[in-house]
């Protein structure tokens, strides 16, 4: 028997779930994401509890979270940040895109999951979480740091990086030759730089189409714009997340920081939602295996984003112990990795073993990277300290 | 002449610092939504911050007026050659805490002139007599070495 009723009830409970285990995140200072992806494993098939009769609504809902992820993270710098964070960190950038990209990639091959498995383990591994990084950088107060702009900057190209990545990752998973995947990145990157110069020269004028002073009739135009671009470009075969990625790119200024502050509880419930059902998608029997893996892999992107971080730090001439805080303020991974595990599994191009890694991977990586960053500072000093006789 | 480096800080603001002749970073984030933070480096470690003080636009005024305070003394004695400018603390439980400028009547037994009394942070410039003095005010006033002396041990003792 399925009535409104249960289905409040379900979903109540869910929302209310969430809420406890987010409060408890904060407390002990980790990102609620792995308490919203252990939630999702609980519930569902093979879980604790099987919800029925909200699945339709609990998958559009996903959907429309991983929208308003990418929406708000196109929004969160603009063009003209971009463009300079780009020519500034370049040589940064790819140093954490082959560091950090080349241990999913090996892990794929190695389980031979080809390579589209690859290209999307890569992007798993390789993108930080920039939700948790801000939060963490800003509980820590350390904003005011010198090493903090070499963090964002990497940061922002990881953003474009991102732009460039999903619609080719969303081509190649819909089944698309070789030549369909070169067409596409070349696609891709010339949709990229015209939206980049679209919203550098007309920025105001796509602003202007959603921005109102009435804060109801801007939230629904907002929020109407993003759904007809993902959708739009859903049909079209680029992913509707790219839509809403590009759109938020696109409108800039005041407009763009009203828009963030009034879309983020909207994006926090639906972005639940959605580490949620890719919870629920994931049978739980399936982690212990591949767990081994993802603790190794976890252990080796640690060191490689480490390794970005101290790198791109001392080229700015930062210190010894700004460089290890630059180094560990990248190593959490969270939503993005698992937009990416899910776009490749909901296609079913994949192993679908790779949900299960990509889950225990940012079980893990969402944790430790907090812990990462608050921690690193002693042992640091320690270990300065400790080498120091040693070196002179 | 200080050095401001300008960094900005992509999805977050701007940080706005120099370094102090003791190499102390001091300086301020401005966020992108108007708040802004006051930041003091470490000694041991210039990369880092002591702490990061949120202040709200009001207290960021504030702020700014009790150090510009000293300046504006600075710039008097700038513009005017041989004219002497002190800034004379007006401590609460004086005689004059809560009595107007004119009953100080320091014009008349200390020919010093007061141009400007800073209170809270906000500079109130040329008070008329009747301005309400109270604890805490401080006094920029011009006149000779010894007025100025004994301005000070007018407002002090009555």
């Amino acid at each position: 028997m399925h009535t409104p009723a249960i289905a409040l009830i379900e979903l109540g409970a869910i929302f209310f779930g969430l809420g406890v285990l987010g409060r408890l995140a904060w407390k002990i200072g980790i990102s609620p994401i792995p308490f919203y992806l252990l939630g999702g494993l609980a519930f569902g098939s093979g879980g604790l509890i099987p919800l029925e009769g909200i699945e339709e609504f609990a998958s559009l809902a996903s959907e429309i979270g991983v929208i308003l992820l990418l929406l708000l993270l196109g929004l969160e710098y603009s063009a003209a940040e971009l463009v300079t964070g780009l020519k500034r960190s370049w040589l940064a950038g790819l140093v954490d895109l082959v560091l950090n990209a080349a241990p999913g990639v090996a892990v794929a091959l190695l389980l031979g999951w080809g390579p589209i498995g690859a290209l999307a383990m890569a992007g798993v591994t390789y993108i930080s979480s920039s939700g948790i990084v801000a939060k963490v950088l800003g509980d820590l107060g350390r904003l005011g740091n010198r090493e903090t702009p070499v963090i964002l900057s990497i940061l922002v190209f990881e953003d474009l990086a991102m732009a460039v990545y999903l619609p080719i990752l969303t081509a190649l998973l819909a089944g698309a030759t070789l030549l369909g995947g070169l067409t596409a990145i070349g696609i891709s990157l010339a949709v990229v730089t015209v939206v980049l110069l679209l919203a550098l020269r007309f920025g105001r004028y796509v602003s202007a189409i959603v921005d109102s002073p009435d804060p109801e009739v801007f939230l629904l135009r907002v929020l109407g714009a993003a759904l007809l671009v993902a959708g739009f470009a859903s049909q079209l075969q680029v992913s509707a997340a790219v839509g809403a990625f590009l759109l938020g790119i696109a409108i800039s200024g005041s407009t763009a920081e009203n828009a963030t502050r009034m879309l983020e509880p909207l994006r926090d419930l639906f972005a639940a939602m959605f580490f949620v059902v890719f919870g629920l998608n994931t049978v739980p029997s399936t982690i212990p295996p591949v767990l081994g893996v993802a603790l190794a892999l976890a252990a080796v992107t640690t060191v490689t984003k480490l390794a970005t971080g101290w790198w791109a730090a001392r080229r700015q001439g930062i210190g010894r112990l700004g460089r290890a805080r630059a180094g560990a303020a990248l190593v959490a991974r969270g939503e993005f990795s698992i937009v990416i595990a899910g776009l490749a599994v909901s296609t079913g191009a994949v192993d679908s073993q790779l949900a299960a890694l990509a889950t225990a991977y940012v079980l893990i990586m969402a944790v430790l990277g907090p812990l990462a960053a608050r921690f690193i500072e002693p042992i640091a000093r320690l270990a300065i300290t400790r080498l120091r006789p040693a070196t002179a | 002449m200080v050095n401001v480096e300008v960094t900005p800080l992509p999805g977050i603001g701007t940080r706005q610092d120099f370094v102090s002749r003791q190499g102390r970073r001091i300086g301020v984030i401005t966020y992108r939504d108007g708040r802004s933070e006051l930041i003091v480096s470490r000694v041991d470690d210039p990369d880092t911050c002591t702490s990061s003080i949120p202040l709200t636009p009001d207290e960021a005024g504030a702020l700014a007026s009790l150090l510009g305070a000293p300046q504006l003394v600075a710039q008097l004695q700038d513009e005017l050659d041989g004219v002497n400018t002190k800034q004379l603390p007006l401590v609460p439980g004086s005689p004059y805490d809560g009595r107007t400028l004119g009953d100080t009547a320091l014009r008349s037994r200390t020919a010093v002139s007061v141009v400007a009394v800073v209170r809270a942070g906000t500079v109130h410039p040329s008070p008329r007599p009747d301005f309400m003095l109270g604890g805490g005010d401080a006094l920029i006033t011009v006149g000779t070495k010894e007025g100025l002396a004994k301005a000070a041990d007018v407002l002090n003792h009555g």
